[in-house]
């Protein structure tokens, strides 16, 4: 499996390592009213769908760098890979 | 010369020797590097520009772009990751390499003193390309002079820095497992000449 990389081209997946969910990215509000019920849901409940699912992948082997890749999880099909940074502040983190 | 001169004590190589080890080959000569300071430079969150600045007036040459390397004069940089970057120069003249950088990018970087927490193996000859494809997935052959690759020899995370395709590169590595990188480097070699 090739994973390609927004800056560094087309590399091998075995230098990748696998998180989970980039919905992880999405982390809570600690001082929230309901930020214990928050969490549970962030830490506990996933989607698992079978198809289109964006995931966090770290380039160990490599630059280092946080990943988002969306892969179908079907035919394992790489369809778009994106820097976890940029998704990050698109979304309004790390101010 | 250091401070500690006067205990009488003697700086040791990753591999443990006095001197540089050095393996020849017919067409290939892997040679521990030991005269070189290290010290990473991150630019902080919105400061790529200013650091960026701040290197080509103070080192002298621009900060490398994605996967490449670059020196001017006596330092060199290459490329880790989005905005950092390893800066390299001459140990016995550039000793405080960290604290010079520091005063250089000011609040614009961050900066960390690597040098002891590398090792560094030069490798010459004819038979680079027969060895290094052994060792790792970097595409070596498709390599130009200033590629600067993170990849992975046995199963340790190293720097690859191409000098002169085919014929000279630098592999840097963890200091702690130099001998296990060295053992890599000497086996694939004997394997192949």
């Amino acid at each position: 499996m090739i994973i390609n990389h927004p800056i560094l081209g087309p590399r091998d997946s075995q230098e990748f390592t696998y998180l989970g969910d980039a919905s992880l990215i999405d982390r809570p509000d600690w001082q929230a009213e309901d930020a214990a019920d928050q969490f549970h849901d962030y830490l506990y409940l996933r989607d698992n769908p079978a198809g289109e699912h964006r995931e966090l992948w770290f380039h160990e082997q490599g630059d280092r760098s946080w990943l988002v890749v969306t892969r179908n999880t079907v035919t394992h099909e790489i369809l778009t890979v994106e820097l976890a940074r940029d998704v990050a502040r698109a979304r309004g983190r790390s101010k | 010369m250091g401070k500690f001169d006067q205990h009488g004590l003697k700086a040791i190589s990753p591999l443990g020797g006095h001197e540089p080890r050095a393996d020849a080959f017919t067409g290939l000569l892997i040679r521990e590097v030991t005269d070189r300071a290290l010290a990473s430079l991150a630019a902080r969150q919105g400061q790529a520009e200013a650091v960026k600045a701040a290197a080509a007036s103070h080192l002298g040459g621009l900060l490398p772009e994605p996967a490449r390397w670059s020196a001017a004069g006596e330092l060199a940089a290459w490329w880790m990751g989005p905005d950092l970057w390893m800066v390299s120069a001459p140990h016995d003249s550039h000793e405080l390499l960290a604290a010079e950088l520091k005063q250089a990018v000011g609040d614009a970087g961050s900066v960390v003193e690597q040098t002891d927490g590398w090792c560094c193996f030069g490798m010459e000859g004819a038979r680079c390309f027969d060895v290094l494809e052994r060792l790792c997935n970097a595409n070596i052959r498709a390599g130009k002079a200033g590629d600067a690759t993170r990849t992975s020899v046995e199963h340790l995370g190293v720097f690859l820095l191409c000098h002169a395709p085919g014929q000279r590169y630098s592999i840097i590595g963890p200091r702690s497992s130099a001998a296990s990188l060295h053992h890599a480097l000497v086996a694939a070699a004997k394997s192949v000449i």
